[in-house]
């Protein structure tokens, strides 16, 4: 198993008074340590547990009226339709377009932006950049989907800027589903690229400094020292970034879809988790949305499970 | 060390005009909002503000902050995240504790630990979550913002391991000697020397709990109930305005510059508590992510 707990691993010889102390102390003092853990423990079978067993319900035809005990069971009936229907298809394969090409850019753009950042002397400049590039990943969907909708629309600032700059007819970049697509992955990227830039510069930081001194007496260029210094010292941690991402194949971002997308997109922007809550939640077909979800949970927690085993094996990262 | 060629000068010249666009670029949104939020409504209205405010007012200010169903939403939005922060903090924090401790200490820990960490890599989904919340008589309750997003599995590992690496072992063992129990080790021993890891998880808590939207959106069915991101959501991604049911508040509530102040309000407790969190989430993500 690649999810082992640190500590435990290294657990050390320890000195006699430790020993002494466990033994006397430790057996009627750990009630106090269940005690400490009794109210998440409460909450997550609540809020965790109970609906995971809820899940059952994908397997019946539930009504609410009826509950979990009385409503009529149809087996996999739920899943075939999934299977069969164009609809859930082109679901699927909106999630995974979407969310992939999240995955790729927002692995480039933050490494690209990690070295250009790294490149500044001026530390108050490089400050000033980090500090506001960060900001936008702490707003929210609602308020930036707000501005979005009213910036990109078609007498919006950008349209006019557009229009103004280089004579072009507006682009409907939210009611387009040609266009639709790109605006989404752009905005995410402009949102998340400056906080998950964090991570590459903190291992460029760690990088030895010897190296460089020792390419430059060679007479490496700054070009040269970032090919081959540089990217190669955080390639690791590319690596976890990457593997990682890979769970998060499914998601594609609820959130940001549900507060940009309308009916002009939902060929290309409607993505899993916002078809789950339109037919479950708001058309009342809960059953077919629990078996969607539970398609979901289960390819997830699969690509999860590989993912972390995969991250572990190549660059030998530990979540816990 | 540094490369004093002529092409590498060029470069940085470039580089940093590229990196101070990418700044201004971050802001731009903000900016705007911010200038058709201070505009007259006319201009405002005939998309004729850009980056400054034309005809300065805080007129869409006052007519905010008047409007009862905002001010409401706004005070239900404080109150969630203070609720909502305060309850998460007050379990997370033991259960942080405990798991902290070794499999030999605490005989269960280990099965404790599996428990929660499956809980964060597999869902129930979204129906099934809804239909024991429904059923928990939760609906239209603070409880149903508060509960399930309590136990925030990230959060406890984060502090969890901030717990093992950084309390000395021998302050605990002293401790233990001089008889006190677990409930007055946490207490005595490990908050004091825990605030800038705490606080780190509070604001962050503070933040999700401020921006979450869907939640308020699903469990209230009673709109008077929103809180302030839910409310905005409806008001101006969704603009299904049969909420309001006041025509007056339709009026009032729907001119661009009321809608650019109101997002700005909504903005300012983040914009607030967001230095502070730069101070800290450099070291939360590095410690919680890279581990040597």
């Amino acid at each position: 198993m690649g999810l082992i707990f640190r500590r435990d691993v290294a657990a050390q010889p320890k000195p006699p008074i430790a020993v002494r102390v466990r033994s006397r102390w430790s057996p009627g003092r750990n009630w106090v340590l269940h005690v400490m853990v009794l109210p998440a423990l409460i909450l997550t079978v609540l809020f965790s547990y109970f609906p995971m067993m809820g899940i059952i319900m994908a397997f019946q035809e539930f009504k609410p009226w009826l509950g979990f005990g009385n409503s009529p069971w149809v087996g996999l009936t739920h899943f075939e339709t999934l299977l069969a229907f164009p609809e859930t298809r082109q679901v699927i394969v909106n999630t995974l377009v979407i969310s992939i090409l999240k995955i790729i850019f927002n692995i480039l753009v933050p490494l690209v932006f990690a070295l250009l950042l790294n490149e500044v002397r001026f530390g108050l400049f490089k400050r000033a950049v980090q500090t506001v590039t960060y900001l936008p990943h702490f707003l929210s969907w609602v308020m930036l989907g707000a501005i979005l909708t009213d910036m990109l629309s078609i007498d919006g600032i950008i349209n006019s800027t557009l229009v103004s700059l280089f004579g072009i007819e507006p682009i409907f970049f939210l009611g387009k589903s040609d266009w639709f697509l790109g605006t989404i992955v752009a905005s995410d990227v402009w949102k998340n690229y400056g906080f998950s830039t964090i991570i590459y510069l903190a291992a460029l930081t760690g990088i030895d400094a010897t190296l460089y001194e020792a390419s430059a007496i060679d007479g490496a260029s700054r070009w040269q020292q970032t090919i081959y210094i540089s990217i190669p010292s955080i390639l690791p941690i590319l690596i976890v970034v990457a593997t990682l991402s890979l769970a998060s194949i499914l998601n594609g971002g609820f959130d940001q879809i549900y507060n940009l997308y309308n009916p002009l997109v939902y060929d290309v922007g409607d993505i899993i988790d916002t078809y789950v809550y339109r037919i479950g939640l708001l058309s009342g077909r809960y059953s077919f949305a629990a078996a969607v979800g539970l398609f979901k949970s289960v390819v997830g927690f699969v690509l999860i499970f590989i993912s972390y085993r995969l991250a572990y094996k190549y660059a030998g990262y530990r979540v816990f | 060390m540094y490369d004093n060629s002529l092409t590498y000068r060029t470069f940085t010249v470039v580089n940093s005009a590229v990196l101070g666009f990418l700044g201004l670029l971050s802001l731009l949104p903000i900016v705007h909002t911010l200038a058709i939020s201070f505009s007259s409504r006319a201009p405002a209205e005939a998309h004729l503000v850009g980056l400054l405010p034309v005809g300065f007012t805080v007129d869409a200010y006052v007519e905010t902050f008047k409007n009862e169903l905002f001010a409401r939403a706004f005070a239900l939005g404080v109150l969630r995240t203070i609720v909502g922060t305060a309850v998460s903090l007050a379990v997370i924090i033991p259960l942080a504790y405990a798991l902290s401790k070794d499999n030999q200490s605490f005989k269960g820990r280990n099965i404790y630990a599996w428990f929660f960490l499956f809980a964060m890599l597999f869902t129930g989904g979204l129906i099934p979550t809804y239909v024991i919340v429904v059923n928990l008589k939760l609906i239209n309750t603070i409880w149903a913002l508060v509960l399930p997003v309590a136990v925030n599995v990230w959060n406890a590992i984060l502090l969890m391991n901030f717990f093992r690496t950084s309390i000395p072992k021998a302050l605990e063992e002293a401790a233990l000697i001089d008889g006190a129990n677990h409930f007055t080790i946490l207490l005595k021993v490990y908050l004091p020397l825990s605030t800038p890891a705490i606080a780190t998880i509070a604001l962050f808590t503070m933040v999700t709990h401020w921006n979450s939207w869907f939640d308020g959106l699903i469990y209230m069915t009673d709109p008077s109930n929103y809180p302030l991101a839910t409310f905005l959501q409806k008001l101006l991604v969704q603009q299904d305005l049969r909420f309001l049911r006041r025509p007056e508040d339709v009026a009032n509530l729907t001119n661009r510059t009321v809608k650019a102040a109101q997002i700005f309000i909504a903005m300012i407790p983040v914009l607030l508590v967001y230095p502070y969190l730069q101070k800290y989430f450099v070291k939360g993500i590095v410690l919680g992510a890279v581990k040597e």
